[in-house]
Parts: C-alpha cells; structure tokens; sequence
C-alpha cells in the first residue's frame, strides 16, 4: 500500500501481530512473561497508559542486553567522576572492563588537578583471598592507593564473590579513614547479582554518595542561580555543552551527578537552590533525598533535543522567577536557535518520514525521541534496558509498583529533614504556583509513554530475538541501542547508533549537541556505504554477455 | 597529561593492582568457543560477566559476539545456579538452536560451587538438551590465572568432551594456534594448503568474528571448526600446539586420551618462529616446502635487510600476553632491535622469564603475574625510554604521554581495525608486522627531522 502524508510505516505492521509473531517462538514460561513486558501503546488524554512489566528479571539463556549492578554503580553513577578514587575489590576482569568505556569526558581545573579516571585499580583478588578473605588485602591496596596517589577520597566497589565470602567492604573503609582520616573511604555492596540489571548498581550509588558524600562540605560557589544536574554523565563531552550554554545564561552550575565532575561538589551539593534530573532512572533516588533532608526542591528537565534544552532552561529559569535571568535566557536560546535551526532545516529536509527505533537505557529511549522529532523522525518503538515501571508510566505508578525480593534486597534509605540545614527552598504555595504558572512538574516524571503515539510498541529489555522480528517486520532506517547489538543490526544493512558510547562522536546534549546529532543521523541513514552490500551480478544475476576471448 | 599521577619513583606494590596487563579467564573461553562452527557460548554467572565480556570482543573485532548467560540474581547466588542453567539451556535450545553449547564458568559459580558436569547430566536427564546436540563447559575462575588461562581451558575442554579416538588414523596434523586472530587462524590454514597438508585447526574463529557484511545477520557465521572435525582430532597423526600458555594443555590432553603425539611450538611470529613452524610440518607430514612460501620468506629477509639501518639498536618494550610476547621478543631480537622492558599480568612462570632472556639477553627487565601491571611498565618506561612500545590499546595514554609511538599488538584493540584482516603468523605475517614497525620508526624520523635533514628518500 503506498504512503500517505509522509507517514511511511504503520499501514505494513500491526504492533499486535508483531507481538504474537515474538511470543510464538518462546517456550510457554518464556511467552508468558515476555507478553507483558510488550506493549501496544494507548494513551488516553489524562496521560493514563497501559501497564508494562519492568525491572524484574532476565531469563536465564536469552540474549539479553542487560548488564549488573557492579556496571551501574561503579560504571554509569560513580565512573564519571575524577578525583574520587576507585579501587574494584574483586577478581580482575570487572576492573579491567569498566576501565575508561564507557566515554565519560573530564576536564581537570588545572593541568596538576586530581584525574584518577584513566586508571584502573583492583585488588585482583587470587584464590587465596577467596579461601581466606580479602579484607587484609583491601586494607594493604588502599594504603598503597593513599600513599601512591593522596586522593581526597577512595570508594570500594565489590564485585560478585566478595558478597559471597562476607569481606565487610564497609567496615574496612571505617577502620582505613580511622587511619588516614584525610581521606574519605566509603565502600558499595554492588555485587553484581544484586538486584536485576544496572539499576540496582544505580541505587546503591546513590545511597552511599547521599550519605558519605553529601552535606561534608559547607561551599558554595560563587554566582547567582546555583543548581545541580542531576543524572547526567559526560558521554562525549555533553557535560561540556550544558555547562556552556548554563554559563551564557549568567546562572551556576554547582554540580553535575556526575559528569565532569568533582568529590568537592558532590560534597557541597546540598548548599544550592535546585536540582534538576536528567536520567530519572539512575538518579531520582538522590534528588528525593536531598529534598527530604535539605529542602531542595527538583524537577525533570531534559538537554537532549535542541526544543528540549530551550523547555528546560525556560522552566529553570522560571523557577529563579527573576525578570533579567528570564530575558537572558530567551535571549541565549534566540541565538542559540537561530544556529540549530538552519541545520535542522537542511537535514530535515533529507530525513523527514524515516523511521527509527529505540531500546537503551533508563532515559536515553525516550530522550533522543526528541531530537529524532526535531528532523522528522518517527520513533516506533522503543523501550528500556533496565527502567522501573515509572519510567514508561509516569511516577504516578509509583505507589502501585509491587516490590519483589529483588527490589527488597536494594537498601532503601529513610532520610529525614536534617536539624540544622533543612530548609524548604519555596513554600508550597510558591511551588504549586510555579506549577501553574511555568508548567513545572516538581517531584515528577510523566515517563515515555505518555509522550510516545497510539499503536507505538513498547518493550522492556528487548533481547536478540525480539530485535530481530522487530527490525524484520518493521524495516526501520535506523535502529539504536548499545555496542553489543550494534553490528548485529548493521549485517542487516541498518546502521546502528550507539546510544551509551555515542559511536566516539559527540556531544549531543545542548544545541550545539542537537545539530552534531541532526548531521550524524543525516550521515547515516542518508549514507552511500550501505548501497554496496549487495555486488552488481547480485543485483542481476542473468548472463547476457559473451566471453571476450570468443570475440 | 593523561597519567599525570604516573611518577617515575618505582614503589613497592603487594595488594593493588593499577592498570592491568592482563583480564579475567572468561572473556579468553568465550573467544575460544566462538571458534566451533554453529556454537553458543554460555557464560553462567552474573549477567554483567556476558555483557562485559561481548562488549570487549566486540570492540575488538567490531563483529557480532553472541553469547548467553545464566542471569543470576541473589537467589541464585545463595541456592547455586542449576536452576538458571537448566532453563537457559532449555531457552538456548528452543530459541537459538545451536548445534552445541559451550558453558564457562564465572568467580561467581566457582565461589558457590556449582557443579557443572552434573548440571549438564541433569539437563541431559530432563531432556532439556536435543538430540544430536551437545552441551560442554570449562571452568574458568577468574581469580586463576588470566584471559589467556580461559582461553586454554576452554581448549582443553573442546578435547576433554569432543575429541575421540577409533584407533584408526586419519592422517591428518591437528593445530591449536592459540589465542591469536581470526586472520592468523587464517593464514596458518593458507601455509598448511600452501603445503599440501591436510590438518584439523581448533578453535578457529575465523569468518566467525570478522565475517563479511551481506545484508543479513548470521547467528551463526561460516566459519569456526565443526564439533565432528574436533571429534577427529582424536585420529589424527599428529599435534602441533601452538604457543604455551594457550595450547600446551589440549595438545597434552589429546595425547593422553587419545594418543596423539605433540609438539608444542612458540607462536610462529617472526621469521625464527615461522621457520620453526614450517620445519616441523615439513618433517612430520614428510612434504617439502613449497617454492611459494619460500618466496614469502625470501621477501621477509629481503626487507628485514634493506631496511636494517632503521631497526638496528632501536629500543623496544613490550607489555601483552606470554606466548606473542616470546615470539615478538625473538622477531625483534633478530632485527637487532633491543628489548628493554617484557611485562605481562599472565603468572606465566619462571620458564617464561628464563626464555624471554635466552632470547634477549640478561639486561631486559621481565616482570609477569601479580604486580606486573601496565602502571609498572610506564614506570619502567619513564626510568629509561625506548624507541617503539609494542602493547594493547590501553598503552596509547602511556604512548601519548611519553611521545613514544605504539605499536597495537595483543588484545584488545579497540580503536584501530586492521587486527581481524591482516595476520602478525607466517611470513606474511612478518612482513605485516615488520612493515608496521618500520613504518612507525619512520614516520618518527620524518616528524622529527630537522628540515635540512628531512630526508626523500628511506
């Protein structure tokens, strides 16, 4: 059937035949699961969205794109940041592998400044620490690390064994700071079979920078507007762009958690007057307990998508409530625009109708949805690695979210208001009136559903097979997940955009991001390489020629 | 600078290893079973293990690497892993069929226990695993040993449960060529043709890991060798094992369960190496060698002499895995290069440190096992510079600092291509490497030449 209106693909594929055509090759246990954690999308006008199973488990055997607790805490949440160092308590390879890929940028102050991020250090735990415990040797490595390099602080990160043969990570960090109490030592419990995927890891970082961390360090740095970014991680320099755009606007970046960032500003982030959420899944847990002990007040904000981060500055902005930040910050994205939009228009013109399809993440899923939007695109279907319910309902499910053994097995923290520093940084009255008024949704998250179509497919930790149906019945022309579907997809002939590494290219947050992102999807799924795949007697197999030596 | 903490002051280290020269035994089992046609490798333990473990083949050979896993969660871990086995090869099995499975272990099973041969028996028993289809596992603690370990063991494993023997032989020479790339795998297959040798190559994962793009996704790429060719190893002539570390406990295991005389060669890079390799085919196949590779190895010697000026004295180190490192230190010995620093994170023994000075003199510095780290040989480097690095990926921050062009060998290599294409084994190989090499040292001596100096012709 030929198109109509620009609108390419939803005539060829009914999402429900789609899914029945996945189920049908599962055993029946597999099917069953897997049947509610696939959606057909269907929102209503009250933002109300069918129910999808997230955040339980992987099936044993499938080909799953999920990672550990181990990759969450010390990879996404605590890898960012340059000056705490980071000691892994575990047999090597863990150490080995989160060892500088995941992309996260860093920009020491000065050319002398703490960077331990291009390091990697392990206690390479050997059979005999496995039979008699590993805690003298983590004691005897963190001394080596204190006196070797003089960090400010050291987290310990536990890896799956470590948990199994009971080496108290926590107590050795008492007794260690105890000894050098210069230092800060602080240990994870991220073993990498807690919970169910990376966002265990996530949860258990934020706990213990929450309380470790936070609230050390009465500093504040200087300038009007101070916030934190909560959930943003520098992949490709993006930290960079939003601390550029931010400085324009005359406002303060206190901290970012955790991208190009610092242990003195995690350690001073109680003392600002926001904080904003970029990647509600990985740090949502940190912005909620710093309102309860503190009084900041945090809303989700969103720099991927040009439309996106001028929404966000407005809504910051809006918050601060003064008329000149209001005026320059319309004046920054006027100027800002200007250069988007002349890209966005050019490319836009060469992508409109293509299709694109999602799955990574916690946030990137329904993030980039954005800028696909801005040139175009069509997302049709998406979904998450490793998100909660309330990342594709909304935070309203919250309440309803049953908690499993799983879950339970997660420390949840009780934070209360602390004596001296709480202090409510808007009255209710103030807050529900921002509400109104600049349509800031304080303390929510509506999720990706609500703001994805009728009919979309949405399906939580897509494994291989999924993928390939997908891309099979779909035909996407660009498909984008993480580093290990990436050349699966691309054998097909589709090209595959990395959405954790960004293919080394970047940064595609801010404005300057969205028109490095408008041109990279341009290159790709505008590109003359795949043309090639097949030869030209592929192409026509029919002989028609002669032998020349018969001429 | 990137290694700004990097000092040159070498201080004793027992418990803290900084930048590794070596991982875990897993990823080494899950290369090795990429490497049997239609196989699934498992990786039973967390599912961070698989995800970190294709996420770094993947990087290296920019190809898919397919692999599942057990998924365990806490429940797992406290009741042992035989439930998730069970399902995941039923899952396996319904989903994906392969014809075989290969089960490595992770630090997580092997700290729990978890009896693997009898997890299979009782998958076996449950009818989980179909006919014809097989399921077998090695174990890879990832507190023992290293990458190259995995590797190793997976081999031996291949022969503890596929190799048999009839009695009669097939005339054949099995070669085990040990943790080298899809294309060396390649090109020794091309001088055992060149020679008219008819030969079983195991694991061999090439066109597995760098596999053509034709417009559809092959779970199970052309290449890799069968379960039944690895079934005939047990009837062939003969072994020839290539590199220590890597092949030195199948090729055992092949003799003494299936009587399968070997010998046990460094990995032939390098004329010496090559010429090695080459000579013992020769004798035990009872063929000549043919003109053509003569050809090939005349050429070697031809450039590694026209171009020694540029070779002779330049200062080398080198941080990898033992058995490339024995084999490049020889190469590099015999172009007059001198090896100043020899680090690898494999506990390779004393036999490694006494053979690498047997081949480049008692002033090199070999360090290997605990505290032989990348971290130590930077410091190595600082203390005096060489001319050339020959490592990793991760040397390059050490490369950049120090201003010392790198030389990518080894695994892995994340940001060149180039490694899945083109061989470092055979003579070919030579040349490709020793091109490299000069290529390296020349286009130093362009950068840095003053202009009246700068020369046109090298």
């Amino acid at each position: 059937m030929p198109a109509k209106s620009g609108i390419a693909l939803d005539i060829t594929a009914d999402p429900l035949e789609i899914k029945q055509e996945i189920l049908k090759k599962y055993p029946a246990k597999v099917a069953r699961k897997r049947a509610k954690q696939i959606i057909v999308n269907n929102p209503d006008d009250g933002n109300r969205v069918p129910e999808i199973m997230a955040n339980t488990r992987t099936i044993p055997g499938i080909l799953t794109m999920r990672g550990c607790a181990y990759a969450g805490c010390k990879g996404v949440v605590l890898g960012p940041t340059r000056d705490i160092l980071q000691i892994t308590h575990g047999p090597i390879g863990c150490g080995f592998y989160s060892w500088l890929t995941r992309r996260n940028q860093t920009k020491p102050r000065t050319a002398a400044g703490a960077n331990f991020m291009p390091y990697a250090m392990s206690t390479d735990m050997q059979e005999e620490e496995i039979i008699f415990g590993g805690e003298r040797k983590l004691k005897k490595a963190i001394e080596e690390a204190i006196h070797l390099f003089h960090p400010r602080a050291i987290g310990i990160f536990s890896t799956c064994p470590v948990g199994l043969i009971g080496d108290d990570v926590h107590a050795v960090a008492r007794e260690m700071e105890e000894k050098y109490p210069e230092v800060n030592i602080f240990g994870f419990s991220c073993e990498g079979y807690k919970g169910v995927s990376q966002s265990a890891g996530h949860h258990i970082a934020n706990n213990k920078v929450f309380s470790e961390v936070v609230g050390q360090i009465e500093m504040q740095k200087e300038g009007a507007y101070r916030f934190n970014i909560l959930g943003e991680y520098n992949i490709g320099g993006d930290a960079f762009e939003i601390e550029r755009v931010i400085e324009r606007c005359g406002m303060t970046l206190h901290s970012t958690f955790s991208g190009n960032s610092e242990y003195e500003e995690f350690a001073s982030a109680h003392t600002v007057d926001l904080n904003v959420v970029m990647c509600h899944r990985s740090i949502n847990y940190m912005a909620e307990m710093m309102e309860k002990r503190y009084g900041i007040p945090w809303f989700k904000i969103n720099f991927i998508g040009a439309e996106a981060s001028a929404k966000s500055l407005r809504r910051i902005a809006a918050y601060f409530g003064a008329p000149e930040l209001v005026e320059k910050v319309e004046q920054v994205i006027a100027e800002e625009m200007y250069h988007v939009e002349a890209v966005r228009q050019e490319v836009r013109a060469r992508c409109e109708g293509k299709t694109a399809m999602l799955f990574v993440g916690g946030s990137r899923a329904h993030h980039y949805q954005e800028l696909f939007a801005e040139i175009g695109m069509k997302t049709v279907s998406a979904g998450y690695e490793f998100a909660h319910r309330d990342d594709y309902e909304g935070r309203k499910v919250i309440p309803n979210i049953v908690v499993d053994a799983d879950t339970r097995n997660i420390e949840e923290l009780t934070v209360e208001a602390d004596p001296a520093r709480y202090r409510p940084r808007r009255s209710e009255e103030e807050l529900r009136q921002l509400e109104k008024q600049a349509g800031i949704g304080f303390n929510d998250y509506v999720g990706m559903m609500a703001e994805m179509k009728k009919g979309d497919l949405i399906i939580d930790d897509l494994n291989h097979h999924e993928a390939e149906v997908l891309m099979d019945k779909y035909k996407p022309d660009i498909f984008c997940a993480g580093i290990k579907e990436k050349y699966v997809i691309q054998k097909g002939g589709v090209p595959l955009k990395q959405l954790h590494s960004y293919d080394y290219s970047g940064p595609y947050a801010g404005f300057r991001g969205a028109v490095n992102f408008y041109r990279e999807i341009d290159r790709m799924v505008n590109s003359n390489v795949f043309r090639f795949v097949k030869a030209p007697w592929q192409k026509k197999p029919e002989l028609t020629g002669s032998y020349a030596y018969n001429r | 600078m990137l290694l700004r903490h990097t000092s040159e002051i070498l201080v004793e280290r027992s418990a803290l290893t900084v930048n590794p020269a070596k991982t875990c035994q897993p990823v080494g089992a899950m290369y090795a079973a990429l490497g049997i046609h239609n196989c699934l490798p498992h990786s039973h333990g967390s599912q961070g293990c698989c995800a970190y473990h294709r996420s770094a083949l993947t990087r290296h050979y920019k190809d898919p690497i397919m692999a599942t896993t057990s998924s365990f969660t806490e429940g797992a871990s406290v009741f042992g892993g035989q439930a998730n086995l069970v399902e995941a090869i039923n899952n396996i099995f319904s989903i994906y069929a392969p014809d075989i499975v290969a089960v490595h272990t992770t630090c997580l099973s092997e700290v729990i226990g978890d009896d693997i041969g009898q997890i299979i028996n009782k998958a076996q028993a449950d009818g989980r695993i179909p006919k014809g289809k097989r399921v077998i596992h090695t174990n890879t603690p990832s507190f023992k040993g290293s990458h190259v370990t995995g590797f190793a063991n997976m081999t031996q494993s291949m022969v503890q449960y596929l190799s048999e023997t009839t009695g009669k032989r097939t005339g054949r020479i099995n070669i085990l060529p040990g943790f080298v790339e899809p294309s060396d795998m390649t090109e020794i297959k091309r001088i055992l043709s060149l020679m008219g040798i008819r030969s079983v190559l195991f694991p061999d994962t090439s066109e597995v890991v760098n596999g053509p793009l034709d417009g559809r996704f092959h779970m199970y790429p052309k290449g890799g060798a069968t379960v039944g060719q690895i079934n005939s190893a047990g009837d062939s002539q003969f072994t020839v094992a290539l590199g220590r570390t890597a092949s030195l406990a199948a090729a055992k295991l092949l003799d003494t369960k299936c009587g399968v005389p070997f010998e046990n060669l460094d990995l032939p890079i390098g004329i010496q190496a090559t010429d090695a390799f080459v000579d013992c085919l020769r004798k035990t196949a009872g063929v000549s060698v043919p003109d053509s590779l003569m050809v090939e190895r005349g050429q070697v010697v031809d450039v590694m002499t026209d171009m020694h000026q540029y070779f002779y004295g330049k200062k080398a180190a080198l941080v990898g895995d033992p058995d490339q490192l024995v084999s490049l230190a020889q190469f590099l010995t015999d172009m007059d290069m001198k090896i100043l620093y020899v680090v690898t994170g494999t506990p390779a023994g004393a036999k490694f440190e006494e053979r690498i000075r047997s081949l480049t003199g008692d002033d090199t510095v070999v360090k290997y096992g605990a505290g032989a780290d990348m971290f130590h040989f930077h410091q190595l480097i600082k203390s005096g510079k060489p001319d050339l690095i020959f490592g990793n990926t991760y040397a390059k921050y050490i490369a950049r600092d120090e201003d010392i062009p790198l030389i990518r060998v080894g695994f892995p290599i994340y940001d060149r291509v180039g490694h899945q294409y083109f061989p470092v084994v055979g003579y070919r190989g030579a040349m490709h490497l020793m091109v490299k090499i000069l290529n390296a040292l020349l286009d130093r001596q362009d950068r840095d030449a003053p202009e009246e100096a700068f020369e046109l012709v090298m």
